[in-house]
This record gives C-alpha cells, sequence and structure tokens, in this order.
C-alpha cells in the first residue's frame, strides 16, 4: 500500500469502506419494523380493482442475510489486505510466495535426485521420462510437434540427425541458449540457371533423381559457395548448424523447386533460447528426454 | 415511517436517480479511482519496485497491435499471466501492471481457448510465427486455431501518423514530432504478417527472469 503516491489514498479508501459500512448498518437497521398485534395494516395500494397487499416486516431470515453480509466484509477486511496496510502478507504475491515455497518443498528434491546424475543415466530413467515428456509437451512441442517429428523447418529430434550435434552437452547448450542458423542467399551469385545445376548437384548428393547433365555443371558452383560451410564431402558442419546434405533428412524438402527456393534466398532458422525460462533442472531433464528419443 | 420514506424516493424520479448513482458509484470510489494514484499502475516498474524497459510501441509494433485487435486475437488469448504456480510455469513471470502503461486499451482479456500471450515474446522464431499465423496446423496439427492467410499483404500505413497522435492524447506516451514524422517510413515495405510478429515477439519481454 505504500504504492500510493500520497498517503491520502490510503485513508480514502479506509473511511469510504468504513462510511460504507457504516451505511449498510444504518439502512438496515432503519428499515427493521416489528410486526404489531392486532389487524395488519394494508399497503394502500390497490390493483386489478381488489387486489391489496399487506405491509409485513422483511421476513427475518432475509435480514439475516443482510446482516451476514455485512459480517463477512468485516471478517474479510480483518483477515485479507483491503484496509490500509494491514495484512498486506496475505496479499495475492505472499499467497503465490506460499505456492511456490510449498511445490519448492515437494518437486525440488525430485529435481535434486536428477541434477547430479549422468544424462544418459537420466535418459534411461523412465520417471524422469515422463517427467521430460511433459515438460517437453508443454515447452517444446509447438514447434518440434508433440511426437518429436518436426515440421518443414523444424527439426525432426527422434532421428538420429543432428543439425547441431547430438551428444549431451550440445543438445544442453541448444535449449540453453538457443540456436541460430543461417544460410545466405545464393541467388544472386549464381544466377537462376546457376542455382538450378547446383540444386540438381545437391540431390545427386543423396541419390534423389536429378539431371546429371545440370548436377555435373553444378559441381563448381557448389564447390565455390557451398563447401565452406556443408563440409567438401557434404556432410555438413554442427559448428555452424550446416545439415548434411548426403542424407535422407531434409529440412525444408527435399524437392527440386525447394532445393531452389533455399539456394535462391537462403534461409534463417531460430530456436529459441529457454535456459532462463526453464531454469538448470528442467533443461537437464528436457536433454536427457531428447536424447532418449532418438536413442530407441 | 418507513413506508413514507420509500414513498418519497419512488415517487421523485430525480432524486432516485441520484440516490442510484450514489450506490452505485461507491464501487468504483473504492476499487478504481485509487488505483490511477499508485505507483504501480502508472510507472513502468516490477512488484518489487524496480523500473522496467519497457517503451511506447514503435509504428511496426503499433500497427501489429491494431492487426491484433482487429482480427479478434483477444477472443481466444488472454495477456496476463496470474500469479499461480500453474501459470508461471507455462508461461514465465507473473504480468505486473508497470508492463501495460502503454496499452491503450489493454489486451488483458479474459479468455483462454489458445494460451495466455504476455511472454510470448521470443517464445518462439519469427519464422515459427510467420507458418503459424498463416496457417497454424503446419506446425502444430493439433491446433484449432483459425488460420490467418490474407496477413501477408502490405500494411495500411496512411493514419499511422494519426494514431500516434491520438495516443498522445490519451495515455503516456509522448510520441515526439521526429518520431511521428518518421513512422511512415519505418512502415514502408512491411506487411501485416511482419508487424503481428514485430509486435507478438516484443509481449511480455520487459521482465526475462523467471522467479
Amino acid at each position: 500500500m505504500a504504492d500510493f503516491i500520497s498517503g491520502f489514498w490510503n485513508m480514502y479508501v479506509m473511511v469510504l469502506v468504513t462510511l460504507s459500512i457504516l451505511f449498510c448498518v444504518f439502512v438496515l437497521v432503519s428499515n427493521m419494523t416489528k410486526r404489531e398485534k392486532g389487524p395488519v395494516e394494508l399497503h394502500g395500494h390497490v390493483w386489478d380493482e381488489t387486489l391489496a397487499e399487506y405491509n409485513n416486516p422483511l421476513p427475518r431470515w432475509w435480514m439475516y442475510l443482510f446482516w451476514i453480509t455485512i459480517f463477512f466484509a468485516i471478517v474479510y477486511l480483518a483477515i485479507y489486505p483491503g484496509f490500509g496496510d494491514k495484512n498486506a502478507h496475505r496479499g495475492q504475491l505472499s499467497q503465490y510466495g506460499t505456492e511456490m515455497a510449498q511445490a519448492e518443498e515437494k518437486y525440488g528434491p525430485i529435481f535434486a535426485k536428477y541434477r547430479d546424475m549422468d544424462v544418459l543415466a537420466v535418459a534411461a530413467d523412465p520417471e524422469a521420462n515422463a517427467m521430460g515428456k511433459r515438460m517437453f509437451l508443454t515447452y517444446c512441442a509447438q514447434c518440434h510437434g508433440s511426437a518429436a517429428q518436426g515440421a518443414k523447418s523444424f527439426p525432426n529430434l527422434t532421428d538420429d540427425e543432428w543439425l547441431w550435434g547430438g551428444d549431451p552437452e550440445t543438445i544442453k547448450a541448444t535449449i540453453t541458449g538457443g540456436r541460430m542458423g543461417v544460410m545466405t542467399p545464393f541467388g544472386p551469385v549464381l544466377g537462376a540457371e546457376g542455382v538450378k545445376d547446383v540444386a540438381n548437384y545437391v540431390r545427386s548428393l543423396s541419390g534423389l533423381a536429378h539431371d546429371s547433365l545440370r548436377a555435373q555443371r553444378g559441381k563448381e558452383g557448389f564447390e565455390t559457395n557451398c563447401v565452406a560451410c556443408h563440409g567438401a564431402d557434404a556432410t555438413g558442419n554442427p559448428l555452424l548448424g550446416a545439415p548434411n546434405l548426403t542424407n535422407k533428412s531434409w529440412l525444408y524438402g527435399s524437392s527440386e523447386a525447394t532445393i531452389i527456393e533455399t539456394i535462391t534466398h537462403g534461409r534463417t532458422n531460430q530456436m529459441p533460447a529457454f535456459g532462463e525460462f526453464l531454469g538448470e533442472d528442467k533443461v537437464h531433464l528436457l536433454t536427457a528426454y531428447v536424447l532418449s528419443l532418438s536413442k530407441k | 415511517m418507513a413506508q413514507s420514506k420509500h414513498e418519497k424516493i419512488e415517487r421523485n424520479v430525480f432524486l432516485m436517480i441520484v440516490l442510484t448513482l450514489m450506490t452505485v458509484s461507491v464501487g468504483g470510489l473504492v476499487e478504481i479511482v485509487p488505483l490511477f494514484f499508485q505507483h504501480s499502475t502508472t510507472t513502468a516498474i516490477d512488484q518489487k519496485g524496480n523500473a522496467l524497459d519497457v517503451k511506447p510501441y514503435d509504428p511496426v509494433r503499433l500497427v501489429g497491435r491494431d492487426i491484433y485487435i482487429r482480427e479478434g486475437c483477444y477472443n481466444c488469448h488472454s495477456q496476463m499471466i496470474r500469479p499461480f504456480r500453474a501459470e508461471t510455469e507455462r508461461y514465465g513471470h507473473y504480468s505486473v501492471a508497470g508492463e501495460f502503461i502503454y496499452d491503450h486499451p489493454f489486451q488483458w482479456g479474459s479468455k483462454r481457448t489458445g494460451p495466455d500471450l504476455a511472454r510470448v515474446g521470443g517464445r518462439y522464431s519469427d519464422e515459427w510465427q510467420r507458418v503459424h499465423l498463416l496457417n497454424p496446423r503446419d506446425v502444430v496439427p493439433e491446433s484449432n486455431m483459425p488460420a490467418f492467410p490474407w496477413l501477408d499483404r502490405p500494411v495500411k500505413a496512411d493514419d499511422i501518423q494519426l494514431k500516434m497522435r491520438a495516443l498522445n492524447k490519451v495515455g503516456l506516451h509522448k510520441y515526439s514530432e521526429e518520431e511521428i514524422a518518421a513512422a511512415p517510413a519505418a512502415l514502408e515495405g512491411k506487411t501485416e504478417l511482419d508487424a503481428i510478429v514485430a509486435y507478438l515477439q516484443g509481449l511480455g519481454t520487459a521482465i526475462s527472469d523467471f522467479k
């Protein structure tokens, strides 16, 4: 409540709250009537020629309900913050703190158990895997798919192909710090025909159908422009996230048109960093889970 | 007698209106008015009073925000993480009022058919946001979010300066004349997709620490 720009507002709230509670009491008391002996008076209104109404007091149970609401308001103000600085410790943020502390007490030991275990050992632990899977579905499935199958431009995690490397430390680094894979556009350098030639050469590398004349011509363009990242043998470079072009795994698709698009315009592919958001313990379990996906 | 008091009020419409207004205004006077005089609701600070790096929306994000509103994103997405563990585990640090001082109107919402977006900034890549907006099923096969394929078109930028001037009048914004003059150029060549992705990627990034 020290949050107010001046102490006036604290008083303002307290005075208004007190006045309105007192006013409710006043209205209630001033409207209480006792039933008097003798015949009950009529209200005075007459509807439909003969229909009249007795002027009885309000039912007692109903009056009690009003008293209960007033009582509730006073008890509430006595327990929860709402009346000046009193009871600020029971505000929603301290309730949240309590909730988090309780959770830490309950789940902390479980995370602690795995914290010092080797990632490979965690990956073999069924309980840790169940936890990893739940986390994966919450934090990772939006891009990598609920079965980690990936999608166009989002890597499949169930195969043993890795853009940045698949050992425990590298996977952990990927999750913690994210990755930024950039392939620069080669359209301007190669020209439309040159791109098509290189695309055919790239297809030939993994044994896909290709125009062999174009592939032969494209080999030179590949060796000039592509080997720096993809390597002389086109098996990629995990330090740059450059994919292996000789296998059956394609991040964007293997059709000639898609490869032409990739070469012409380049690609930018980012994995956001999750280290700060998830914390080390969760990243540890997720690393193990991701590893277990491809080791089946 | 009580009856005569009632009768006086019931037979005098003007008196009745005045008394009714007085009664219904108590709630607002106690619960709403003081909010205009609190540090946490009027300045960019977090719950501990630390300054937050919250800035007025730049022109691209401003346009993106209007597209967010135009497409009715708020119908399914809230932008407020409540201080419950179940929410902060999934979405990140709970929202604080100071993050929204430049939101006119705020997009807190109350309906979550889709996930909360208060901290979606940086959670996905730009590429993911683009693919997902054009057709959510391309990346999340189970998704029931509608596709927004028409977003890949140039932004309508002719009213951006009026918008910025209007915001200068209603809120804490202080767009300078230079900023307003430069706004149309900033929108040059941008698509609606660019704008809304820029908006989404900025959401909730003022607080990054989780706990």
